[in-house]
């Protein structure tokens, strides 16, 4: 380290920084080639889109004046699609985190016979690929009576978020010390209020990172939303998106203004809560 | 009500109740919403499905079809060649992210996001791009040589080649952060010494670097590994299982065969590749479980 204002010029520095460069510059074009690409779409008037231009002659907000106003056929129930995401989103962050915090304190806190092996089940449950699970998980849909209902999605993607959720919720409370609880219940405390007064409160940090998780996880699933769900008004975002290729002269400057829109909010969540995800989940995804 | 509860008496061991304390009992009425959801959602599920793909005359009709062949191929290849290639590049860029400069705590911020954002609007971006007549790559392939460029997609081995670009693109962040937290912690002290002995650049990750990462970088290969298998937007986003049905893998082609409605066949290419997943995900638990 150099002291600032002290200007040693050396070869080598200028060689590391160089080096760098030369690293980092690829991986900035890479990352960002889809997204702009996307972005350009989203921002061009169909014969630029279509023209293989980096930047459009005429850039136009028209897209999304055409998708906010739903003018166009593949469009006409974007507002219900949105919608429906959103909800479906907020109802499993909702459910998973109730469910996952009600195991992680259980198996953490009150040491419930056979935790172990609950922990162990949903820890498989974790690693089963979900696209194998999506084939049987269908039919059972079916068998329920629940597809084409909002419910199939949202009790499928429960199923698949909750077992890391559980996993890393009770990483995180093993390491709250056990003193806390013995002191509670000298006070005369219920298990319940220990819950909500002691184990709630020092958790805040991995439930919000554990909720942003699975709003996440459920905002973005394609596969399940699209095999679960097939009714125009009750499908999800990503479902619309895939749907538009069923055409043959596809609008895809409107596709990717509707893809750019659809990403936004995830992407925003995410870096919102940025913090708590590098931490929390990180440090429950490997532990090395 | 009555009936049950003589029937409770009569068994020889005392009712449950009377041997737990109320913790305990708030524990199990914590846990049962989660047994409820394990039960009905992956136990049934997975017994259903095993049930159906029972007759050995599926697995017959699998061996027998060219495609659950091709796809075999190619999740091996998927597998075995792009996530290596995906967690060395991962490897070699925690070490770029790992250094101390303002642009490069910047880039990091933006590195992150095709981790954050859906896969689907930019896996249909790339898809886009890659269009023979209307895609900006053929465009400059044309505007600099004058030729036409390629049909992409319509090969097989560079539509998977291009499927494994956009798995890489998709999930390359997520493991380089994980790699950059294991890099981070290693005592710094220890490059210092080095530093001073006049070790090399190789020295130090030959040394240094790799004995304390290994672990978590065979960790992170084997989980990405099993989570690859489930990777379906990659592939149907982008090639859709084409050109005819060559591209596909197990993940597409168990969802492709459901799709036919052949659902015996779908359970049974999945049972197929269980041989496989299983010693993984026992391994990984037992390191995991720890």
């Amino acid at each position: 380290m150099k002291l600032p204002g002290v200007s040693e010029f050396s070869w080598r520095d200028v060689a590391t920084e160089a080096r760098l460069l030369l690293i980092g510059i690829p991986v900035f074009l890479w990352t960002m080639i889809p997204i702009y690409h996307m972005f350009l779409f989203a921002i061009s008037p169909k014969e630029d889109a279509f023209s293989g231009k980096l930047w459009p002659d005429h850039p136009t907000l028209h897209n999304f004046e055409i998708v906010f106003k739903q003018q166009h056929y593949f469009l006409r129930d974007f507002y219900v699609q949105f919608w429906n995401s959103t909800l479906i989103a907020a109802a499993v962050g909702a459910l998973t985190l109730f469910i996952a915090t009600a195991a992680a304190f259980s198996i953490s806190r009150l040491k419930v016979p056979g935790g172990r092996m609950v922990l162990n089940l949903a820890l498989f449950t974790y690693f089963i690929p979900a696209a194998f699970l999506a084939v049987p998980m269908y039919r059972t849909m079916g068998n329920y009576g629940l597809l084409n209902n909002h419910w199939s999605l949202i009790l499928a993607m429960v199923t698949i978020a909750s077992p890391y959720a559980i996993w890393v919720l009770k990483q995180a409370s093993d390491k709250l010390p056990v003193e806390l609880d013995e002191a509670a219940v000298m006070d005369g405390a219920t298990t319940l209020q220990i819950f909500r007064l002691v184990y709630l409160p020092l958790m805040m940090p991995s439930l919000v990172a554990i909720g942003t998780y699975a709003v996440l996880l459920a905002w973005n699933e394609y596969l399940y939303a699209f095999l679960l769900l097939s009714n125009d008004r009750e499908i999800t975002l990503p479902v619309a998106l895939g749907n538009f290729l069923a055409a043959d002269d596809s609008p895809w400057e409107l596709l990717m203004t509707t893809g750019f829109i659809y990403a936004l909010p995830p992407a925003a969540v995410y870096y919102a809560f940025r913090r708590y995800m590098v931490g929390g989940l990180t440090a429950g995804a490997v532990k090395s | 009500m009555a009936i049950t509860l003589s029937g409770d008496q009569s068994m020889p061991a005392p009712p449950l109740s009377s041997r737990l304390t109320p913790a305990q009992v708030w524990g199990i009425v914590l846990l049962a919403p989660y047994l409820l959801v394990f039960l009905a959602f992956v136990v049934y599920p997975v017994c259903y499905g095993l049930w159906l793909a029972r007759a050995p005359s599926n697995y017959v009709a699998l061996y027998h079809d060219p495609i659950f062949a091709r796809a075999a191929i190619n999740t091996l290849i998927f597998l075995v060649i792009g996530i290596n290639i995906k967690m060395l590049i991962a490897l070699f860029l925690s070490g770029f992210f790992a250094q101390q400069r303002t642009w490069i705590k910047w880039l990091s911020v933006i590195f992150i996001l095709p981790w954050a954002v859906p896969s689907i609007p930019t896996i249909l971006s790339v898809r886009f791009m890659l269009n023979p007549e209307w895609g900006v790559i053929n465009h400059l392939i044309f505007s600099f040589t004058g030729d036409d460029g390629p049909n992409w997609l319509n090969d097989p081995t560079v539509a998977l080649a291009m499927a494994i670009g956009v798995h890489i693109w998709k999930s390359l962040p997520f493991w380089t952060l994980i790699l950059i937290t294991g890099r981070l912690a290693i005592a710094h002290d220890l490059f210092e010494a080095a530093e001073v002995d006049g070790a090399s650049w190789w020295q130090k990750f030959r040394y240094i670097t790799w004995p304390s990462m290994q672990t978590l970088y065979v960790t992170c290969t084997l989980l990405s590994m099993i989570w690859t298998l489930g990777d379906f937007n990659s592939v149907y986003l982008l090639t859709g299982g084409g050109p005819a049905d060559l591209t596909h893998v197990l993940a597409t082609l168990g969802i492709r065969y459901l799709r036919l409605d052949q659902l015996s066949l779908a359970m049974a290419s999945i049972v197929c590749a269980m041989p496989f997943v299983l010693p993984l995900v026992y391994f990984m638990m037992k390191r995991l479980s720890r």
